[in-house]
């Protein structure tokens, strides 16, 4: 059984720590270009490896990421 | 093969903020402890559906607006004070959860005497004890808990026990005491040891309930401001060398 996942960032609320990037096993999460309305880079998709572990959602400190997953 | 925005439906929901987080954006620094122990807290009472019954005493500190992030009732105390706070509101109240939620200036240098004997009376209460060795609020000073050698704006040479003194192992210390119940070290650097660290509060408020003694939960976290790193690299010299000072695990727990 194979999971895909993506996640949801709330992007005015991230304050681009980059914790949710060290604990993401696939990599799969980057700073952004752009900036929020704070002027800080945040965090986003970067590829299609996510499986939904939600590592990264349980270590923001800010809460700003939601996980959602299905089964293949 | 779904697309991304076809997963992204509330069936598909597996972790997203707890509801008793409010929507207000917490004032710390990018990357601190204090929102994950935030979220963490969050969760344990609405897992349990205490919400109402649950009395948080805020300490004074970076956490001092905590009232502003956990939507249940608080109480703010004075500097240090927060123990003697919650043993008031837990013996004219005996049927609530009460929580104290302190740095490590605040519990372990100017509240040493309030902890000591709350833990030494058993109070049923929780104490969830922030360390990031570090005054963050005020320009990171030397805390007691200051690692040896480890620089801050008051020991600019690094930290000096001939001159500061030595870090105080303020758990270990505790857990001697025979009115604590429960006593843990836990961190939330990580997934895993963020979910050992909920487990570890929710193991702290089953206790209370019990009533068998105080609870103490510390979670060794970064100050990355105060310290002078990135989160990410607050977090590798935390593992590196706040953990050799101070090492994860149960220390105490009476119902083992």
């Amino acid at each position: 059984m194979a999971f895909k996942g993506t996640i949801e960032i709330d992007i005015q609320r991230c304050k681009g720590c980059s914790v949710c990037m060290d604990n993401c096993p696939n990599k799969c999460i980057r700073l952004s270009k752009a900036v929020n309305s704070k002027g800080y880079r945040y965090a986003e998709l970067a590829n299609d490896g996510c499986v939904g572990c939600a590592s990264c959602a349980v270590v923001c400190p800010d809460s700003v990421i939601t996980v959602y997953r299905v089964k293949i | 093969m779904d697309t991304l925005s076809d997963i992204k439906k509330p069936e598909n929901l597996v972790y997203g903020k707890p509801a008793l987080l409010t929507d207000n954006i917490m004032h710390y620094c990018p990357g601190c402890s204090h929102g994950t122990v935030h979220k963490l807290i969050a969760e344990v009472i609405e897992d349990m559906g205490i919400q109402d019954k649950t009395i948080g005493i805020s300490p004074v500190g970076c956490s001092v607006f905590a009232y502003n992030y956990i939507d249940i009732d608080w109480q703010e105390a004075a500097h240090g004070r927060a123990p003697a706070l919650a043993t008031a509101t837990k013996r004219l109240c005996p049927d609530k959860y009460v929580f104290t939620y302190q740095g490590d200036g605040d519990l372990a240098s100017i509240g040493t005497a309030e902890i000591i004997h709350a833990c030494s009376r058993g109070e049923n209460i929780v104490v969830i004890f922030i360390n990031n060795g570090i005054y963050g609020m005020t320009g990171g000073q030397m805390a007691p808990t200051t690692l040896i050698g480890m620089k801050t704006s008051t020991t600019p040479y690094g930290r000096d026990p001939k001159l500061n003194g030595f870090p105080l192992k303020i758990t270990e210390m505790l857990a001697a005491l025979d009115g604590t119940a429960y006593i843990t070290r836990q961190a939330v650097h990580t997934a895993a040891a963020a979910r050992k660290a909920k487990n570890a509060i929710r193991k702290g408020f089953e206790y209370s309930a019990k009533g068998i003694g105080l609870s103490f939960i510390e979670i060794v976290s970064t100050c990355n401001s105060g310290w002078k790193m990135s989160p990410t690299d607050a977090n590798r010299w935390m593992v590196e060398n706040m953990f050799a000072k101070y090492p994860l695990g149960d220390i105490k727990d009476v119902l083992k």
